[in-house]
């Protein structure tokens, strides 16, 4: 088994190294937040590097805004699309911004540069259909008090901010009463069926031009700016300049109605990020290349190492250390307690917390991945272990100490291979959590079949889901036989060992 | 052989032995009987250190047990008790050369000291590959005695051996096992509940109550100069059928 494990640590250190390898060019990595305007933006940033001469590599669909920022800071990435909103509420906060010009000068003095806007502002904005705009003639937020009798229904989200609903009516003296929070996918088919005239949408949203909503305008300038921008590090203008200018040249590029459209190429018309990003760059700025996009086989295969080395790395290291803990823990009681209650604490961190946890330790990618994997595993095995051996027969305990066998003999010809079925059963429940968890890894970067399941669950595309869950499923189905089937070879007990 | 001096053992609030004294003839072959609880296991689990008395010295041949040489100690003595203990993991011959392979010792002598247990104590030898789960009660008791012999100890220590098995079956045994004793010469200690067992066995009977010795003898001594009423009512308590002669 260990031969198989230092195979896939030796092929993945060679795929990691061939990208190494091309040193020469300057290398640019470009980050993404988990949802789809992000990964298109990423996908725009990667072309625009690649053709500057960078070698550009794209990893998306990352989480939240502060995996995002803190891997930007560690240089684990170079760039990454953002909204000065963000960054005013929540990367920054607690400073005051009064300006761009001092937002931009708080983001200099952690090494980070702020492009100018990319040319859309994704904030909050009231919507109804078109008919409902020609029939009470709306064109803004105000125009909305002199009809009353409207239905409103907006995002549970929305109903609870502070710059939500309860706000905006007391700032344009809204006279309704009725607004309903309901789910945000809701909303837009209450308003095609006529249950609900106006709801609250983001303003890059696929839906929009897809249902062909009018935008009411925020006349009175009630909602914050999230105008989209590039981060990157300022470092970067050194390192590849020509990259830099490259994202320079996209600002003031894409409004709110052509960012819709790139959104709702993904999201209604099913095409992919990349595709959607290439068809852009080429009609922008003439950019042909190769479509990134690989084939089903060679991308299964792919995430099936990276599956494998998340799952294999961090079991093989539980394995070796969760055993010596359980027989730590038979062997000291008071010891024991502590090993098992603390292992038990960390069996109790939901997944994605103890992943985030992971990340101001070791950054973003598979390492933090592998860590969390590994402390996930470490109780199943020590518990076993611990039940293995302290379950055997005293009887048997006692005849081994009565032949004369040393301890370590002792634990070695007697405990360790009466306890293996409960080690090994510790072992299986490890491997097929790890395997379910490691899905997981995908919002740090890590890979593996989590990454199909996430971009699955953002674009509400099931295929996409299975993609990534069946290969799962089948991975920890797989590996259970695999240990059942050592277990048989292991622990022949009570069979006919005819052979002596 | 083994020398107890003062020794007294407490499981909680309950003692289990207080100030015993006892010293084991080489050669022979002593029984410890008595009712349940009388502390006649705890007394032969400290002879090979497997329970620890908190007051008292024993010593084997003269060497204290004390830490550090146990094992080597232990090596000297062959421990049997009431189902085997057999591990159930290895084969028979593996149970039985355990030590032996352990110790690394010429497999060549191991494979004639084994065919010599098995003559010794009536093993089929094509039944060394089975596991313990595969054999017989009184087969697994003959496995115990081969392994506790393999390194032909100086003392063996039988806790209830014949205990578990059924009346035929330990008849045979009790014969066999006697006839053992007899060819090897070694010490034997032995653990039994049953006076008749006791006395078949036994060059010297240990009585002993609530973890005190009562009477120390031969059968003859504790059927006709019983220290005590509690002697006397303990060897009368036996079912023997007329005319059966018991002992020697």
């Amino acid at each position: 088994m260990r031969r198989h494990f230092l195979t896939v640590i030796l092929v993945l250190t060679a795929i990691s190294g061939s990208t190494i390898a091309g040193a020469q060019a300057p290398s640019v990595t470009v980050g993404s937040k988990s949802f789809t305007e992000s990964v298109i933006l990423g996908d725009i940033l990667t072309g625009l590097a690649r053709n500057a001469g960078a070698t550009a590599n794209h990893r998306k669909q990352l989480g939240g805004t502060r995996i995002l920022w803190n891997a930007l800071l560690r240089g684990e990435i170079d760039a990454y699309p953002e909204y000065t909103g963000t960054i005013a509420r929540e990367i920054l906060s607690g400073q005051k911004i009064p300006s761009r010009q001092s937002m931009i000068a708080a983001l200099a003095s952690k090494g980070i540069s702020m492009s100018a806007p990319l040319g859309f502002n994704n904030t909050y904005a009231l919507a109804v259909t078109a008919q409902t705009a020609t029939k009470y003639s709306l064109k803004t937020i105000s125009d909305l008090q002199r009809h009353t009798d409207l239905r409103l229904g907006f995002s549970n989200e929305f109903m609870d901010r502070g710059d939500g609903w309860p706000a905006l009516k007391r700032r344009y003296s809204l006279p309704q009463n009725n607004a309903r929070g309901l789910d945000h996918d809701l909303a837009y088919r209450g308003l095609q069926s006529g249950d609900i005239d106006v709801i609250d949408v983001y303003t890059t949203d696929a839906e929009i031009p897809y249902y062909d909503l009018t935008l009411l305008d925020d006349d009175l300038g009630h909602f914050p700016r999230y105008d989209a921008v590039i981060l990157y590090r300022s470092a970067l203008a050194q390192t590849a300049p020509a990259a830099v200018s490259a994202f320079n040249r996209l600002t003031g590029k894409i409004n709110a109605g052509k960012m819709a459209a790139l959104n709702a190429s993904v999201k209604v018309k099913r095409q992919t990020e990349g595709a959607v990003a290439a068809d852009f760059l080429n009609i922008q700025y003439g950019v042909t290349q190769a479509d990134g996009d690989s084939s089903a086989g060679t991308r299964l295969y792919t995430r099936t190492l990276e599956h494998l080395f998340l799952v294999g790395i961090s079991l093989f290291s539980a394995i070796l250390v969760a055993i010596p803990l359980g027989i730590l823990a038979v062997r000291h009681r008071r010891t024991g307690q502590i090993i098992l209650s603390v292992a038990g604490i960390l069996q109790t961190i939901p997944g994605l917390a103890l992943l985030v946890f992971m990340i101001p330790l070791l950054g973003i990618g598979s390492e933090p991945a592998i860590a969390a994997l590994f402390l996930y595993s470490l109780l199943p095995i020590i518990r076993n272990t611990h039940t293995g051996i302290s379950g055997i027969d005293p009887s048997l305990q006692n005849s081994a100490i009565a032949l004369g066998l040393p301890p370590r003999a002792r634990l070695r010809l007697i405990e360790l291979p009466l306890a293996i079925p409960s080690i090994m059963a510790g072992i299986k429940t490890s491997a097929v959590i790890n395997i379910g968890t490691a899905t997981l890894g995908a919002l740090i970067g890590a890979g593996g079949y989590g990454q199909p399941i996430l971009t699955g669950i953002r674009l509400d595309n099931t295929e996409l889901i299975l993609e990534g869950a069946i290969p799962a499923a089948l991975m920890a189905l797989a590996v259970q036989y695999g240990f059942e089937w050592v277990e048989r070879r292991l622990a022949p007990s009570g069979r006919a060992a005819a052979q002596t | 052989m083994f020398e107890l001096r003062e020794i007294s053992k407490a499981y909680g609030a309950v003692n289990a032995i207080t100030d015993l004294d006892l010293t084991i003839t080489p050669g022979k072959t002593t029984a410890l009987i008595g009712p349940s609880g009388c502390g006649k296991s705890t007394i032969l689990g400290m002879m090979i250190e497997l329970v620890q008395p908190d007051r008292g010295e024993i010593q084997f041949k003269g060497t204290a047990l004390a830490p550090g040489k146990l094992e080597q100690l232990r090596q000297r003595m062959g421990y049997v008790i009431q189902d085997g203990g057999l591990f159930p993991h290895l084969s028979a011959r593996h149970n039985v050369t355990l030590m032996a392979d352990h110790l690394g010792h010429d497999p060549q002598i191991t494979d004639q000291r084994v065919e010599y247990l098995c003559d010794l104590t009536h093993f089929p030898t094509d039944a060394l590959g089975r596991s313990p789960a595969q054999l017989s009660g009184g087969q697994c008791q003959r496995v115990a005695l081969m392994r506790a012999l393999m390194l032909d100890p100086d003392v063996l220590l039988l806790d209830e051996p014949l205990g578990a098995l059924d009346p035929l079956i330990r008849f045979e045994l009790q014969t066999e096992l006697r006839d053992i004793f007899q060819t090897l010469g070694k010490t034997v200690i032995m653990v039994t509940h049953d006076i008749g067992e006791a006395s078949y066995f036994g060059d010297t009977i240990i009585l002993l109550r609530e973890g005190c010795i009562v009477q120390s003898g031969t059968i003859d001594d504790l059927t006709n100069r019983p220290a005590d009423e509690f002697v006397e009512r303990f060897v009368r308590a036996q079912r023997t059928i007329p005319g059966q002669e018991h002992g020697k």
